[in-house]
């Protein structure tokens, strides 16, 4: 007797997620597009996590495996030293090159 | 089905959401002391929360059949405050004594400061010398790699430590490798927009295997939902996993981890 659940395939992977993938990709379309909307949209850009996003795009957009753990490692923080103190830092989402 | 909640912050849930985990299947819940969401002045309003942890959320646990239990420690966010930390540390022990207190946690770094380290050094010690298991918590974000190398190299130069009696908490694809290879549990958190989804935390299950892994809801004040554990159990069965894997990875893994401790009996 065959058991109960069947691991699925990659064309039901696909299936399964692309609908929502789509919006997903299409609400990052649209959060670029908000940014250059805006007044201000050249100093966004410019901005280190504006450029980290960018570069985990491309990550995105290549054929290698493990794009995921590539992304969270692009956005971390490098160094191995303590800080000297966290009064008044919080997380922001990418690496700004030690310069909180 | 039945499942465990390895990590949620009750404190911050309505009575009614009591009532969705006991209708849905989670009998058994464990709370880590964390940040209130603003920094406390005292030791005292820590007496007060240790004994929200210790008394109230197991009273108002029971009358819907959930067993609860707690994790008791100072959050790495309130660590920059010396005194502070040191006044809340000399009054652990007398709550880790409680009969649902299961452990320390969840301690560790949030921005990897000085402080930071050595009030987690202090907590790291004083589950040596009592002999807990640890809860670890890892910094977010940007500070999470750097932070959960620093926090593995601390417990790993402490021998007396054995790293299958701490479970290292907000793992993330780019953690969980070295956590897992140096011996440790990982927790991976359900939290909408700055953690992970049921479907990654699944992926993460298919790539690195079922043994030593804990899901959580981290559920709290924030943007956060308590039933995300089951949630992320439905997405792994439809996946096609078997009923066997689905119980391991939601029941049978925590109940393991948690069982160390003698004072813990899942529902």
């Amino acid at each position: 007797m065959a058991p109960p659940y069947q691991p699925l395939n990659a064309r039901e992977i696909l299936e399964l997620y692309f609908i929502e993938n789509r919006a997903r990709l299409l609400d990052i379309a649209s959060f670029l597009d908000r940014l250059d909307r805006y007044q201000g949209a050249e100093e966004a850009r410019n901005d280190y996590r504006h450029t980290a996003f960018m570069r985990a795009v491309e990550i995105l957009t290549s054929d290698t495996t493990g794009r995921t753990a590539a992304i969270q490692t692009l956005f971390s923080d490098p160094t191995t030293e303590p800080l000297e103190s966290a009064v008044g830092l919080k997380a922001a989402g990418a690496w700004d090159g030690g310069g909180q | 089905m039945k499942a465990i909640d390895p990590h949620i912050h009750m404190v911050s849930r309505t009575t009614d959401d009591y009532l969705q985990l006991a209708i849905s299947g989670i009998h058994t819940v464990s709370e880590p002391a964390f940040w209130a969401g603003f920094d406390r002045n005292s030791a005292d309003s820590f007496r007060d929360y240790f004994h929200q942890l210790t008394v109230t959320e197991p009273t108002r646990a029971a009358r819907f059949g959930i067993r609860h239990y707690c994790w008791i420690g100072l959050n790495s966010k309130e660590a920059e405050n010396l005194q502070l930390a040191k006044d809340v540390l000399s009054i652990m022990p007398e709550y880790l004594d409680r009969p649902t207190a299961i452990g320390i946690g969840e301690v560790g770094l949030n921005k990897n400061s000085r402080s930071e380290i050595k009030v987690l050094e202090r907590q790291l010690a004083m589950a040596v010398d009592r002999n807990e298991l640890l809860l670890i918590h890892t910094p977010h974000l940007e500070d999470k790699l750097k932070g959960t190398r620093i926090i593995m190299e601390m417990i790993l130069s402490e021998p007396r430590i054995d790293p299958a009696r701490v479970l290292i908490d907000h793992a993330e694809e780019h953690t969980i490798r070295e956590i897992k290879d140096n011996g440790f549990w990982f927790g991976l958190t359900l939290y909408p927009n700055s953690k992970g989804s049921p479907e990654r935390a699944i992926d993460a299950v298919e790539i690195y295997g079922t043994e030593r892994i804990c899901i959580n809801s981290s559920a709290d004040w924030s943007v956060s939902d308590p039933l995300s554990v089951l949630k992320c159990a439905n997405e792994m069965r439809r996946r096609g996993h078997q009923e066997e894997s689905i119980q391991k990875v939601f029941y049978d893994n925590p109940r393991a981890f948690m069982s160390q401790c003698p004072k813990f009996t899942p529902a």
